[in-house]
């Protein structure tokens, strides 16, 4: 069945898709509330930035972080004077990339789920002396706990699907960079056409899945609100 | 403009291994003033073509960056089998971005001072395959197996040396070679004892065996002219 390469591949998708999405989890959630809640005139600008990589094709994200990132780059001379050293071809480069790449699927669902709680509960609460962290994880996160499902299986399918950033700042390095996608995509390039039927249908399987059990998720949602 | 050419006018779709864009395109944009034709280029790693092509593809030449590729599509019967010829043989250069990146003798490799070493994906790239072949051949595969990354085809390892990200990188001397000289960086020439040669064939594909413009592009590969820019970037020509 599938090939040792092949198991290495889809265990480095997984932790790559597990750490961006926690990673996610802590940088979307404060800009998911701030995004529901501000009244400030930068509230459209940035939620114009959060949705960018939607429409930006994987090129334009993977070309700037090879640049910016690399050695002569802003971002690459900030992570080489923390002593990280450059970041392409390097797990967390991929990291980075994910998270820049599948920051809407976190953000934007978790805003939505944010603002359908309303103003309401959160000022009962806070009659009720609760303190505004306390407001935060008691009655904003529970109500909101659908949108943070939604939210983490988007991301996680997300940079599960990612490729052409991948391709272009991870140097196709076994255990550190070939993800599943771009081991597919050298299967087919090299015409190993039974090898790629066997990851390929691996992916369309747990894609479907994922999925699944997202739908599965949103009758209950409906009811719950 | 080329009005007597014009009623003749016809298009080529014509494949292009990476290592060749620079040439191509200059060839081409000669070919098309002295012919009238159009030739439309696509580039990219000699396997992938194969693929593609095995798949339908409309490419109607085929300029590959090996001789293995065109002979298996003439034996697929994708490919015509006199069309066949070695339009250039191919340089292969340890590169760096820097100046002082690279001695002449290539003995970094040995030292082992770098943090990245670039090549295009030897299972579908010749000159990736010709990497891994000379790095065998010193003996120092094992050793910098780690600090390996690979690039989809040449032109993106060229890309990961040229933006920093790689401090080296087994790349196509045509990629950084100009009238005589380096157009950038250092560079070490690997030895031809060091690898199979890079033989690069031309094939006219099944798609091109009835277009006048796709037998126009490859008389027009031979000609002294197209001959005189294939040196200009550090290829070897072969006498027809």
């Amino acid at each position: 069945m599938l090939t040792d390469a092949d198991l290495q591949a889809l265990w480095l998708t997984v932790r790559l898709a597990t750490t961006a999405t926690l990673i996610l989890l802590l940088i979307g959630t404060p800009l998911a509330w701030w995004l529901a809640h501000s009244r400030s005139g930068w509230k459209k600008p940035l939620a114009a930035i959060v949705a960018l990589p939607l429409v930006l094709p994987p090129t334009v994200i993977g070309f700037y972080l090879l640049v910016v990132l690399g050695p002569h780059g802003p971002g690459g001379r900030l992570t080489e004077a923390l002593g990280l050293g450059a970041l392409p071809f390097t797990f967390w480069g991929l990291v980075v990339a994910s998270v820049i790449y599948s920051l809407p699927f976190m953000v934007q669902p978790l805003q939505s789920a944010f603002e359908a709680i309303g103003e309401w509960p959160l000022e009962v609460a806070a009659t009720l002396r609760a303190s505004p962290l306390d407001r935060f994880f008691s009655v904003a996160v529970p109500l909101a706990l659908p949108g943070f499902i939604t939210a983490g299986i988007l991301s996680f399918a997300h940079t599960v699907g990612e490729f052409g950033v991948v391709l272009m700042i991870g140097g196709n390095i076994p255990g550190v960079s070939r993800v599943a996608s771009v081991q597919i995509y050298d299967y087919v390039e090299a015409a190993e056409y039974l090898n790629a039927h066997r990851l390929a249908a691996v992916m369309l399987i747990f894609s479907f899945l994922v999925l699944l059990a997202m739908y599965a998720w949103r009758p209950g949602v409906r009811k719950a609100a | 403009m080329a009005v007597a050419a014009s009623a003749h006018a016809g298009e080529v779709q014509i494949a292009v291994a990476a290592n060749f864009t620079a040439p191509a395109q200059q060839i081409a944009a000669e070919f098309e003033r002295a012919s009238g034709h159009k030739a439309r280029l696509a580039f990219g790693a000699t396997g992938r073509f194969y693929a593609q092509i095995k798949n339908g593809a409309p490419f109607e030449v085929f300029l590959s960056a090996d001789e293995a590729t065109p002979a298996r599509l003439v034996a697929e019967g994708e490919a015509v089998a006199a069309s066949r010829f070695t339009y250039a043989i191919g340089a292969l250069a340890l590169w760096s971005a820097r100046a002082d990146g690279v001695d002449a003798g290539g003995d970094i490799l040995k030292r082992g001072h770098f943090k990245h070493l670039a090549i295009a994906n030897p299972k579908t790239a010749p000159y990736g395959a010709a990497a891994i072949e000379t790095l065998n051949r010193l003996k120092l595969l094992d050793a910098v197996r780690p600090k390996l990354v690979q690039g989809e085809n040449i032109a993106q390892t060229q890309q990961f040396v040229s933006t920093g990200n790689a401090d080296l990188g087994f790349v196509a001397l045509s990629q950084v070679f100009r009238d005589g000289r380096l157009t950038s960086g250092s560079a070490w020439i690997a030895p031809d004892d060091l690898h199979t040669p890079l033989r690069q064939d031309a094939v006219m594909l099944m798609k091109g065996k009835d277009n006048a413009a796709a037998a126009a592009f490859m008389a027009y590969l031979k000609t002294p002219r197209a001959r005189a820019i294939i040196g200009a970037f550090g290829y070897t020509n072969l006498d027809h």
